[in-house]
């Protein structure tokens, strides 16, 4: 006796394949078809302005004029101006230390809000404050603080009798170079602290109880346990934070403009002024393409850091 | 909906397009009717924010209408602060759509050169109409033969000073120092009593090189040749300047003076913390307006203590830093004939008459027939600002107002030579390094 199968009718419950479904079983396809939409948005926003960014840099491009190709003329240009390498130097200096304080400051406050106090919901949303409000309007309160002839904070220091003439604080180069670092810093540590209050609290509570039944001291249960612990994700938030702080450009364009006699001027302020102010766009992307380098290397170096403390 | 029948159609569509082809702009207005081609037609025109409000709220409740009406054109009218045009007539530019006229200032037009209409035909009108263009009104906006903009304003700033603190150092009558050697006594005496000269030296658009330019002329210094790419600047005359310029600073002005923008005077004097500074008439126009909330330490309004005087000579002459402001078409504007049959209507003597007498001498016009207008006659307070134009200069003297001297007061090459020799560094090197600057600049 034999059995046919094929004139079987075809089971009435499994629902009709249309092509995109037999289409989007093939992995490979749903893939390229999830990454479509962020590759489309990386490419608009960021690849396409950075190629031309090095197009424009390459050529004598201005404002309504497309310019012809003149190779690395605008690096060389930008390279023997004295005020780029004023500006090349400040922006090193100021994202050095607004992140050594950004990430002292925040690691400080991290370790206070992850502890149990009444009130501890409502201080982690007040903290962010400074992170939440426009950096113009903030800016622009600092700037009214700063001021010369009002400021606050030397009405304040005159009537400790701390102070007996005003300070200077955006007029002196120095101090106009330490208002944008504390600004900048009253800005970041909350970013820095959220972040690491994320990360302080990933790590279970039992390895310090450990810890302490061991007889390990605060410090030392911070030291060898809280902080390896805490060091893959401090490094992806100093990278994220160095970017940014690499490329500020409202903070210093609303305090100082770039001045005094460009003590304050950074990359993106300089790019801005040249960019924008004169029309030169192709050596405004030139300044601006400078920065990238500097980035990279630091994105590089950092990356294979992070890899190696994951790995270890 | 209103019903409009064949025979009612051609007769209202005739009135303004036969008045449009016969009589001008004059017939236009006379129809009170919008030519047939404009009607529905909407313009966008950019704007900064006015120093005097009053100009602004003209604009938006009269003008516009006004404009509606006369023209058939919807005026979508845009103000912006005045450092953010710059950065939206790029970005206009380089993508090809925008605004159809913008309002720039100073230079600027010359920095646009390729991206403008040529307007000629409506500036050679209204020009014609008014007395002829000032000379600084022209060279920010012709090339050559071609016009591509039509001036608006000009202005800049004169010393706003109080009278009575000047009265007791010896300047009686509403005097005012005539020279730099006079100012700075003058000014000593004042800082020994708490009421210094207050001036920036900061980054900042307006009252930084108003000040600085006309000063560096006023010694015989220039940035460059008439040729417009010699670079002058490291001169005797320069080197002077910036020598007396340190103990000037250090004498008589505010030392704050250093982180100042373009507001923080016009606070210090409403304060009272300083007895004068080189600004535009809003100091005054302000304090006149609220004279019960600016007072003089007498509880005198301070308006009524308050004049103003040209800055003063030195060797060189005395000077002005003129603004000259000009309306631009751009060349990406699908509306060309429209924008200049705007450009004409707004600029005609009926309309901007209107504007110009909100201004209350704030700003001076672009043609000289506005010398005359009543306006001067209100507020004698404000009559030396009517000769302006007149002793005016523009960056980048002796050359051409070009692309290259605007890249030099943008990156504040002047301004901050002064700033450098105040904070210590030696005149002589200060002025060379500004003029290295100036030959990369200009080369």
């Amino acid at each position: 006796m034999t059995f046919t199968y094929a004139a079987a009718p075809a089971y009435a419950g499994v629902p009709r394949r249309g092509p995109l479904t037999r289409l989007l079983e093939d992995e490979r396809w749903l893939a390229v078809t999830l990454l479509l939409p962020t590759v489309i948005l990386l490419g608009m926003f960021i690849a396409y302005p950075f190629v031309k960014g090095v197009e424009l840099s390459v050529t004598d491009a201005k404002v309504g004029v497309p310019g012809q190709f003149v190779g690395l003329q605008n690096f060389a240009q930008v390279w023997n101006d004295g005020i780029f390498r004023v500006a090349v130097w400040n922006t090193c200096l100021y994202t050095a230390v607004t992140t050594v304080f950004k990430l002292a400051l925040g690691l400080w406050l991290a370790l206070l809000l992850n502890n149990n106090f009444k009130g501890k919901a409502f201080t982690r949303a007040f903290i962010l404050l400074p992170f939440i409000i426009p950096t113009v309007l903030s800016t622009l309160a600092w700037k009214w603080m700063f001021d010369p002839t009002f400021s606050v904070i030397n009405w304040v220091l005159f009537q400790l009798g701390i102070i007996h003439s005003r300070i200077n604080w955006l007029g002196d180069p120095t101090l106009a170079m330490v208002s944008v670092i504390i600004v900048n810093v009253w800005r970041g540590v909350p970013f820095y602290a959220i972040s690491l209050l994320a990360g302080l609290q990933t790590i279970s509570p039992e390895l310090h109880e450990a810890a302490a039944i061991d007889g390990a001291r605060a410090w030392q249960r911070f030291r060898h346990v809280t902080w390896p612990l805490l060091l893959p994700v401090t490094l992806v938030i100093v990278l994220f934070s160095v970017i940014q702080t690499f490329a500020d450009f409202q903070l210093v364009y609303v305090l100082t403009g770039g001045g005094p006699a460009n003590a304050t001027q950074l990359f993106a302020t300089y790019a801005y002024q040249i960019g924008i102010g004169t029309g030169l766009l192709s050596q405004g992307a030139t300044i601006s393409l400078a920065v990238f380098p500097v980035l990279l290397l630091v994105v590089i170096v950092q990356l294979l850091y992070i890899r190696r403390v994951e790995t270890h | 909906m209103a019903h409009i029948d064949r025979r009612r159609l051609l007769k209202v569509s005739g009135a303004g397009a036969v008045a449009a082809s016969t009589g001008g702009i004059a017939a236009i207005l006379a129809s009170g009717r919008a030519p047939a081609y404009a009607q529905g037609t909407s313009l966008h025109w950019l704007r900064w924010s006015d120093f005097v409000p009053a100009s602004d709220q003209l604009l938006k409740s009269k003008i516009v209408p006004q404009c509606e009406k006369a023209l058939g054109i919807k005026l979508n009218l845009e103000m912006i602060n005045a450092n953010d045009i710059q950065a939206r007539i790029t970005a206009a530019i380089q993508s090809g759509s925008g605004p159809d006229i913008f309002y720039v200032i100073g230079n600027w037009p010359q920095l646009y050169v390729e991206s403008l209409s040529d307007v000629s035909d409506v500036t050679e009108e209204i020009g014609k109409a008014q007395g002829g263009y000032y000379e600084v009104s022209t060279a920010v906006a012709t090339v050559g033969n071609k016009w591509i903009g039509v001036p608006w304003t000009t202005g800049g700033g004169l010393v706003t000073y109080r009278k009575s603190w000047f009265a007791e150092i010896g300047y009686s009558d509403g005097k005012f120092p005539q020279t730099w050697e006079e100012l700075r006594d003058a000014g000593k005496k004042l800082k020994a009593k708490g009421r210094p000269l207050g001036q920036t030296l900061g980054h900042t658009f307006g009252d930084a090189p108003s000040f600085w330019y006309p000063y560096l002329w006023s010694w015989g210094g220039k940035e460059v040749e008439s040729d417009g790419k010699t670079v002058a600047l490291n001169s005797k005359e320069t080197v002077e300047s910036v020598k007396f310029a340190v103990g000037l600073w250090k004498d008589a002005c505010d030392e704050g003076g250093l982180a100042w923008d373009d507001s923080s005077n016009n606070r210090a004097y409403l304060a009272g913390t300083i007895s004068a500074t080189n600004n535009g008439a809003s100091i005054y126009l302000e304090a006149k307006k609220k004279p019960d909330t600016y007072l003089t330490d007498t509880g005198a309004p301070l308006w009524q203590d308050t004049l103003h005087a040209p800055l003063p000579k030195g060797a060189g002459g005395q000077f002005v830093f003129v603004f000259p402001s000009t309306h631009v078409l751009m060349g990406y504007s699908k509306n060309q004939k429209v924008a200049k049959d705007f450009l004409r209507w707004v600029n005609s003597k009926e309309i901007f008459e209107q504007w110009f007498t909100s201004q209350q001498g704030y700003s001076d016009g672009a043609t000289k027939y506005w010398e005359e207008d009543p306006v001067w006659n209100v507020d004698p307070v404000l009559l030396p600002f009517r000769d302006i134009p007149n002793k005016g200069r523009l960056a980048g003297f002796a050359g051409p107002p070009g692309r290259a001297s605007a890249e030099a007061i943008t990156k504040y090459i002047i301004v901050d030579m002064y700033a450098k020799a105040v904070q210590g560094m030696v005149p002589e090197a200060s002025v060379k390094w500004a003029n290295d600057e100036l030959v990369k600049v200009y080369a």
